[in-house]
């Protein structure tokens, strides 16, 4: 089994190498201009949050697979796990704020063994919209997990899976071997308990990333094929698909440098990037919680050590206000969410 | 020698021919994005010949672009090797079928 970054001792295992490579090069040279020099050209300089809509809760770094391009570098190696005493923190912001919606992430967030308290205690709060991301093979893991489908069906979860293409081979190769049947068989145990139905309320929505050092194309387009494909071949139904760029830190970071694709990736980025989508990327509705209870812009900012620019800087000191009246802190890997029709945890936003 | 006659990096630059003649080269952008909206043809499909086409033209920034512009649709690469299949068996045909006229030629000239 591959391992994580942090395992390999790999130099891009600490955040502020990251920052560097980002930051330097064409960047640093004027070859490229920085994202905030961008966004100064429309007037959306410095980025604020809007109102809070999101409220993103990674439960640890925990996860049974390694996938190739993982921002978070999660895998079985990986010990951050969050405990009772944040969730608490966290349910207790949940009642507080004016949030639709609640999604939980990870790592593979059922691997925590405090998941189903979680989302049980969670369900309660009457939240619009509840997600879990699910990578699917965690259900076909353990026979402990096969019953997570009934479990989600009965607090109304919504389910967010990983799926980067409808074949096997690309499937395999960014997510590790037997992905792809694992995935499959997962997603029919979701379809016969009702998920992703047409007309049904059990949402069953899957997430695209390319796989490779390429950007997702039309993601209607991309649904539509992917709906046939999995139909056809194996009589499977979901809901919507969403196309999520890369972002070029952790893991895909090290494999653009390895792959000798950064250079290119990033010159993508920068020439398909979108002002529109400026308006909508996930950090302006949406807040990040870490295993460990810090706050951050989102999940890439979290994954950055980019905590957010506040005196609140934990869930245990959540205050509204002085959150709402921030700066978002952006970085070269900003573009990943503003190329093309833009991105973010719910897909495009332009 | 480190020079050559294709670089990379000049596939970046194709849309600076406008610098040059505006007007030609907007004409010729405005028809190439038209050419490439879906239409009675799907987007994915027109990807596909393009990279055909591509192939026979052997224009390397073609291939680059419609191998990337694939990926991005989500076409195979046994979808890909297919179409320039399709590609090189016109092109082979293209160059057998002027064997006729050849013939017809050999033909018309030998006793």
């Amino acid at each position: 089994m591959k391992k994580s970054l942090l395992a390999r001792n790999n130099d891009l295992a600490n955040t502020q190498r990251q920052l560097e490579i980002l930051s330097n090069g064409m960047f640093a040279d004027g070859e490229l201009p920085t994202f905030a020099k961008k966004i100064k050209e429309t007037n959306q300089f410095p980025l604020r949050p809007k109102k809070l809509e999101i409220l993103q809760i990674n439960l640890g770094y925990m996860c049974n697979q390694v996938c190739a391009h993982c921002h978070v570098d999660a895998g079985p190696d990986r010990k951050e796990i969050m405990t009772v005493e944040t969730m608490q923190q966290c349910l207790d912001v949940i009642k507080k704020t004016g949030a639709h919606t609640l999604d939980l992430t990870g790592g593979a967030p059922e691997m925590n063994p405090n998941f189903r308290w979680f989302v049980e205690e969670a369900s309660k709060a009457g939240i619009k919209d509840f997600i879990v991301r699910s990578n699917l093979t965690i259900i076909r893991a353990n026979k402990k997990y096969y019953d997570l489908p009934e479990f989600f069906k009965k607090h109304n979860v919504h389910v967010v899976s990983s799926m980067p293409h409808w074949t096997r081979g690309k499937t395999d190769k960014q997510r590790g071997d037997g992905v792809f049947d694992k995935s499959i068989k997962a997603l029919q145990m979701l379809n016969e308990v009702g998920y992703g139905k047409e007309g049904s309320n059990l949402k069953l929505d899957l997430v695209y990333n390319p796989s490779g050092a390429f950007l997702p194309g039309d993601q209607m387009a991309l649904e539509n094929d992917f709906k046939k494909a999995l139909k056809e071949d194996f009589n499977i139904d979901f809901h919507q698909l969403f196309a999520i760029t890369n972002l070029p830190i952790s893991r895909f970071l090290d494999y653009l440098i390895a792959s000798e694709n950064y250079e290119d990736y990033m010159y993508a980025l920068v020439e398909a990037y979108n002002p529109l989508a400026v308006e909508n990327v996930m950090c302006t509705n949406t807040l990040s919680v870490s295993w460990d209870g810090n706050l951050y812009d989102c999940d890439f900012n979290q994954m950055l050590n980019l905590k957010v620019a506040s005196k609140v800087k934990h869930i245990s000191e959540y205050n509204e206000e002085l959150l709402q009246n921030r700066n978002i802190i952006i970085n070269q890997h900003c573009y990943g969410c503003t190329a093309g029709a833009g991105s973010s945890c719910q897909g495009v936003v332009a | 020698m480190s020079k050559t006659y294709y670089d990379p990096a000049d596939l970046r630059k194709f849309g600076k021919i406008t610098e040059w003649n505006e007007e030609l080269g907007n004409k010729f952008f405005d028809y190439y994005g038209k050419v490439f909206e879906e239409g009675a043809l799907t987007a994915r499909e027109k990807s596909l010949i393009a990279l055909a086409v591509s192939h026979t033209e052997q224009c390397p920034y073609c291939i680059e672009s419609y191998t990337k512009d694939g990926l991005q649709r989500g076409i195979t690469k046994e979808e890909m090797m297919e179409a320039v299949h399709v590609g090189a068996a016109i092109k082979s045909g293209a160059t057998l079928v002027h064997g006729v006229q050849m013939m017809n030629k050999v033909n018309k000239l030998e006793m």
